[in-house]
């Protein structure tokens, strides 16, 4: 049965972030920064304090009953987690620092066992360089080719390209789910199903559509799913990488260290089941249960209410922005998330963003850590405007008359 | 002018700004008359890394004074250069390695740009005293 959505009320929600009563420059704070990190509420703040107050201890080391508390905690989360992208199992996801840290896992893993010389790896225009540089190194070290996804203007992929790109040489196709940069969301249904039936893995890059978008890694059928906590009201540090069982079966381990081994000797180490063979170390576990009460907090405002309320608020950032003639949108695809990528003529992003700043608007300017896409648009960089469910239309009002600023200032 | 006048002069300057607005109005400015640098300066090579807008930093040698010419596609960023350049221009390598970089504190320049700009504004600097090494040690040689 479908849910009826609700109408969220961002005043009331705004309570529960206290940064966001902040003063920047003797402005209140309008933060529009989101892609880049999201602020934590309270209840995720309250977590992290409660852990390290009470229950602080070495997880899955200790019979003492700290450690036991902490280790049923910490894998509650792995279960909560599992729950929130549909996971068909808990021991599918793996605790990383991140979503970097899990596409490097999975090219040091996956990749150097599968990737062999003259094999090809896809991914597209609109990757962050996160999802870029992995992929070139071990391109490198194998001798594979690298090959990318054209756009077309509006940023969205070029799917005949696709199609035409995706021979039997193509072993891993890593995409992305939503664009940083751009707001993008890809096709990765349509993407996943024409590369299984090619018989070629994929990896989904989901930094940034975790906290906008329902995601069912079971419904995608993607066999590698990547995330970080901090992209959805978590703490940094801790992310996850979702992986099909059977395929994280078969991957070596990725560090080696402490928890991810079953006995060792000099002679011979035999390594951990799922999916402590790929943990090694002493986990983030604090970050970890700050991150649960992240998603505890995400699932009671409800994930489709807070996409349609996003949706709302980056169509009236859109038009109130287009309303100026001055201003360009780059990255205009029928399908996006509330991530507005602009330019005002004749004024440089840096220009821009600092006399932002000095209006206590926080915004992103720069090449979003996508050089491959600023060059393909031809601009130094842009001014980026990302939403988020307690960001307010009085808010983007706020942008609106700074950019009417900046632009008595430098024109 | 030497450089410790010409530092304390920006100061004065801009001690009488009230409110950010004016500063930077005051920064906007001198960077749109921030004399051209000659096109064929602006390659790769006079390039300053560390900035987020594209910088470029040229350096002439007389035998004595060292002249620099600056270029950015941020005005802000120009403003700033025509400040350095104001500074440091036309003077010896030792003047310039000698010199203080007080004056931006002193202006509030590097509490109102952020760290990833300010390392900007320090990429600048550390040029300037960077080619005033080369050359002093090429004078060095030379004798």
């Amino acid at each position: 049965m479908e849910k009826q959505l609700q109408l969220l009320d961002p005043m009331v929600i705004r309570k529960d972030f206290p940064i966001l009563s902040t003063m920047v420059n003797n402005h209140p704070l309008v933060y529009l920064d989101n892609a880049a990190t999201t602020q934590k509420p309270q209840a995720v703040l309250d977590a992290l304090t409660d852990y390290y107050l009470h229950y602080n201890a070495n997880v899955h080391r200790g019979v003492h009953h700290l450690s036991q508390q902490a280790t049923i905690a910490f894998e509650n989360v792995r279960e909560k987690i599992r729950q929130f992208i549909n996971a068909a199992s808990s021991h599918e996801i793996i605790y990383t620092r991140g979503t970097t840290e899990s596409i490097n896992l999975v090219a040091s893993t996956w990749g150097r066992k599968n990737i062999k010389a003259g094999d090809e790896i896809l991914i597209s225009e609109i990757e962050h360089h996160s999802n870029i540089v992995p992929w070139q190194m071990l391109c490198e070290e194998k001798q594979a080719i690298l090959k990318v996804i054209p756009i077309h203007e509006n940023g969205t992929l070029d799917m005949d390209a696709f199609y035409q790109m995706l021979t039997d040489k193509v072993k891993l196709l890593a995409i992305t789910h939503v664009s940083n940069t751009l707001g993008t969301i890809t096709p990765v249904k349509e993407l996943i199903d024409a590369a299984h039936a090619n018989n070629t893995i994929v990896l989904v890059d989901g930094a940034q559509a975790l906290s906008h978008i329902k995601v069912d890694v079971q419904d995608l059928g993607c066999d590698f799913y990547a995330f970080s906590a901090h992209k959805i009201y978590g703490p940094m540090g801790i992310g996850g990488l979702y992986g099909k069982e059977h395929i994280l079966e078969a991957m070596p381990p990725y560090q080696g260290g402490g928890e991810m081994i079953q006995s060792v000797s000099f002679e011979k180490t035999t390594y951990n089941e799922l999916p402590f063979k790929f943990e090694a170390g002493t986990p983030n576990a604090g970050g970890a249960i700050g991150f649960g009460a992240a998603l505890d907090y995400i699932n009671k405002l409800g994930i489709d209410n807070i996409a349609a309320y996003e949706h709302r608020l980056g169509n009236y950032a859109t038009r109130r922005l287009m309303e100026n003639s001055n201003i360009r949108i780059v990255g205009t695809a029928p399908e996006k998330a509330s991530v507005i990528s602009f330019l005002i003529d004749r004024i440089h992003p840096f220009d821009a963003g600092t006399i932002l700043d000095q209006m206590g608007i926080a915004v992103r300017t720069g090449n979003h850590c996508t050089q491959p896409l600023m060059d393909k648009y031809g601009v130094p960089g842009t001014i980026r405007a990302s939403l988020a469910f307690y960001n307010t239309e009085s808010e983007v009002d706020a942008l609106i008359n700074g950019i009417s600023k900046v632009e008595q200032l430098f024109l | 002018m030497k450089i410790q006048d010409a530092s304390n002069s920006i100061i004065n300057e801009f001690d009488n700004f009230e409110d950010w607005m004016d500063k930077y109005n005051y920064l906007i400015e001198l960077g749109k008359s921030l004399p051209m640098i000659e096109e064929k300066y602006k390659v790769e090579s006079n390039l300053i890394p560390g900035c987020q807008s594209r910088v470029w930093l040229h350096a002439e040698f007389d035998g004595k004074l060292i002249h620099f010419t600056a270029d950015s596609d941020a005005v802000i960023t120009r403003g700033i250069a025509n400040l350095l350049i104001r500074v440091y221009s036309d003077h010896t390598p030792q003047e310039i390695l000698d010199a203080s970089t007080e004056f931006i504190k002193e202006i509030g320049l590097t509490e109102h740009l952020s760290p990833t700009r300010s390392n900007g504004l320090m990429s600048m600097i550390k040029q300037i005293k960077m080619y005033a090494l080369a050359y002093k040690t090429k004078l060095a040689i030379d004798q």
